[in-house]
């Protein structure tokens, strides 16, 4: 259960700007699709809500809807980082299921 | 659901109209309904519900607004794209496709002017060769661009 959707998360330091780069395993699924073999409809699951947060302080948040790839890549960057700080993802997605993972700035 | 809104406007009134009534201002704390866009059928129906049929200027310079897209996607399934501004007071990037059953697919808000750097990345799924739109919302006024992408194989299981 621990790596089920496993949640990457980095972020380096360049010229005084932080790259924060994140690849989070998930089916993303809309909704809108039939399973093979039954017929029915895979119900949608996906992520709806992400917060980054910098030393404690939101930096980014996003919504996100059925629209974002399976397993989502998502990358942004912000300034007045400095190496050793603490860069941290909270996603939820529509079931409840929710991560956290902190990373420090390389 | 107009809360939010009348409690701004009596803020304004207790401190004496301190705020230039004069120009449009859009309520930072407006109830911008992700629900209701996310069920809209189209971009404009799903733009009217985030950002009440406020005027968004439309962007045809690179240099203010950029969507970076391959120029072919072959698996509209999982397509990259990038989102740059050089617009001030940038507060949220609302990307948009115009032929998704779902048109509205992710908005990226920026809560801290002093850390903001205007680009964001992911990948997004692509019904078929349509417009993807970019809303840039920064010092309360909204901007768009748009860009065609063309797509062999469809994105959402067709």
């Amino acid at each position: 259960m621990a790596d089920e959707f496993r949640t990457r998360l980095q972020a380096k330091l360049k010229e005084g700007i932080t790259e924060v780069r994140t690849k989070i395993t998930h089916p993303m699924e809309t909704g809108a699709r039939r399973a093979l073999e039954t017929g029915k409809l895979i119900p949608a699951h996906f992520i709806e809500e992400v917060k980054f947060e910098h030393n404690g302080k939101v930096v980014m948040s996003a919504d996100w809807s059925v629209g974002i790839s399976k397993d989502p890549y998502c990358a942004f960057k912000f300034k007045g980082g400095v190496e050793g700080d603490t860069v941290t993802l909270t996603w939820k997605d529509n079931k409840g299921n929710t991560k956290t993972e902190a990373v420090t700035i390389k | 659901m107009n809360l939010p809104r009348r409690t701004f406007l009596k803020g304004i009134f207790a401190t004496g109209g301190a705020m230039a009534l004069g120009t449009t201002v859009l309520p930072q704390n407006v109830m911008a309904d992700w629900q209701t866009a996310v069920e809209a059928k189209s971009v404009t129906e799903a733009q009217k519900a985030l950002f009440e049929g406020a005027e968004i200027t439309e962007i045809t310079d690179e240099n203010v607004i950029a969507i970076k897209l391959p120029e072919i996607a072959e698996n509209g399934q999982v397509v990259p794209i990038e989102v740059t501004t050089n617009l001030d007071k940038l507060e949220s990037i609302t990307i948009l496709a115009e032929k998704n059953t779902v048109p509205l697919v992710a908005q990226f808000n920026f809560p801290d002017p002093e850390k903001t750097v205007g680009s964001v990345k992911t990948r997004i799924k692509i019904a078929k060769t349509s417009n993807v739109v970019a809303v840039v919302k920064a010092k309360g006024q909204l901007y768009a661009a748009r860009r065609e992408l063309t797509v062999t194989l469809g994105g959402c299981g067709g």
